[in-house]
């Protein structure tokens, strides 16, 4: 049986924006575990009266990278803690944090497929941890990403992503822009819906396992819809981030 | 069930490990009022209230719910027939 989970003070050893409102940070732990791709770590920040604000933060790197995790934060304007993130802390700067966390939303390669990764906005996170997880071992699992972003400025990992659909691995990328798209788009336009799904699982085949991640409502759509679309339910893995992104 | 603010239990993976020494969110439960049976992680976490409280993703009843203090847990967990845990 693991150990429980204790709290630990991690280190900000970088900073790297990812896109208009995203920003990757590095955390290094002196209680590192390897963690499964999926998995989250818990934040919690402490004012000087005691209180306590904690939420969870996927973790985007593959378990191969040791000692460091990497959290990707969106800043939601009117948040308390992922505004702390971007506005305030400094590499270098301290933050209390706990994990790995999480038992279910996790894939590795000896899960199998096909796989489908379904992302809204920050919900890409821990997909990618679990494409990276994929390209690290040398998996062939066929896959399909479809992530959803309401402008190309707020794609996070675009460059990755775009490298993702030629490098002709068994992964096929699918985007969608919501709010805006450039002239030259080629992707959908439109919030996800059942025929946009029922054309991703086309390229894999009708009885993927599935991980849907971002907002709550967007998750609730996806997997309704692809139960609709005769997707087991057993077979559908939903993490849902809340009401932001 | 179109609550914005719903999340997977999964999201409270570290508060149950806090409670029960492990993390149980692939464990698998059953449901007292409907039966049914899934990962822990299936349940739908509401945790904006004073207490968090995980329901069914079936029938939507209670299945487990707490407060804390800064010094204890107050759990209720009669919602749950049973769970069943791997030791390894
Ligand atoms: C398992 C898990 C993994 C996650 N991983 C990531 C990740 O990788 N990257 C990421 O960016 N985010 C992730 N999130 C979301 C993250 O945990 C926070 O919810 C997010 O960063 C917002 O926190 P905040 O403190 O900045 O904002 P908050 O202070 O929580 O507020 C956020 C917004 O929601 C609204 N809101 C909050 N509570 C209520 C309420 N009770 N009623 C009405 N509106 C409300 C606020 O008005 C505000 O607009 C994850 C969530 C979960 C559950
Ligand atoms: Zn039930």
């Amino acid at each position: 049986m693991p150990e429980p989970l204790a709290w630990q003070i991690a280190t900000v050893t970088g900073v790297r924006p990812e896109s208009a409102e995203v920003k990757s940070f590095t955390l290094a732990l002196p209680a590192w575990r390897p963690h499964r791709a999926g998995q989250h770590y818990d934040v919690r920040l402490t004012a000087e009266d005691g209180y306590q604000a904690q939420r969870s933060y996927s973790i985007g790197s593959p378990p191969s990278q040791t000692g460091e995790v990497e959290v990707t934060i969106e800043r939601i304007p009117d948040g308390e803690v992922s505004p702390y993130f971007h506005d305030v802390l400094r590499v270098g700067d301290q933050v209390e944090v706990r994990g790995p966390i999480g038992g279910y939303f996790v894939w590795e390669p000896a899960l199998g497929g096909p796989l489908l990764l379904v992302a809204g906005g920050s919900g890409v996170v821990p997909l990618m941890a679990m494409l990276r997880e994929r390209s690290a071992a040398g998996d062939d699992t066929p896959t399909a990403l479809l992530y959803s972003s309401r402008t190309l400025d707020d794609v996070i990992y675009r460059e990755e992503i775009d490298a993702l659909a030629v490098a002709k691995d068994g992964v096929g990328a699918f985007q969608t822009l919501t709010r805006s798209q450039p002239p030259d788009w080629t992707g959908y336009a439109r919030r996800i819906d059942r025929e946009m799904l029922s054309e991703v699982l086309a390229s894999i085949g009708p009885q993927p396992l599935a991980y849907i991640c971002g907002p709550t409502l967007l998750v609730e759509a996806a997997a309704n819809g692809l139960v609709e679309l005769g997707v087991p339910p057993a077979r559908v893995r939903t993490e849902r981030f809340g009401p932001t992104t | 069930m179109d609550d914005p603010l719903m999340l997977d239990a999964n999201a409270v993976a570290g508060d149950l490990a806090e409670m029960f020494g492990f993390d149980v969110s692939g464990s698998v439960h059953r449901c007292t009022n409907c039966g049914n049976q899934g990962a822990v992680a299936t349940l739908l976490a509401y945790v904006h209230g004073p207490g968090t409280v995980l329901r069914c993703c079936i029938c939507h009843e209670i299945v487990m719910r707490w407060v804390r203090t800064p010094t204890r847990i107050y759990l209720d967990a009669r919602g749950a027939a049973y769970m069943e845990m791997g030791l390894s």
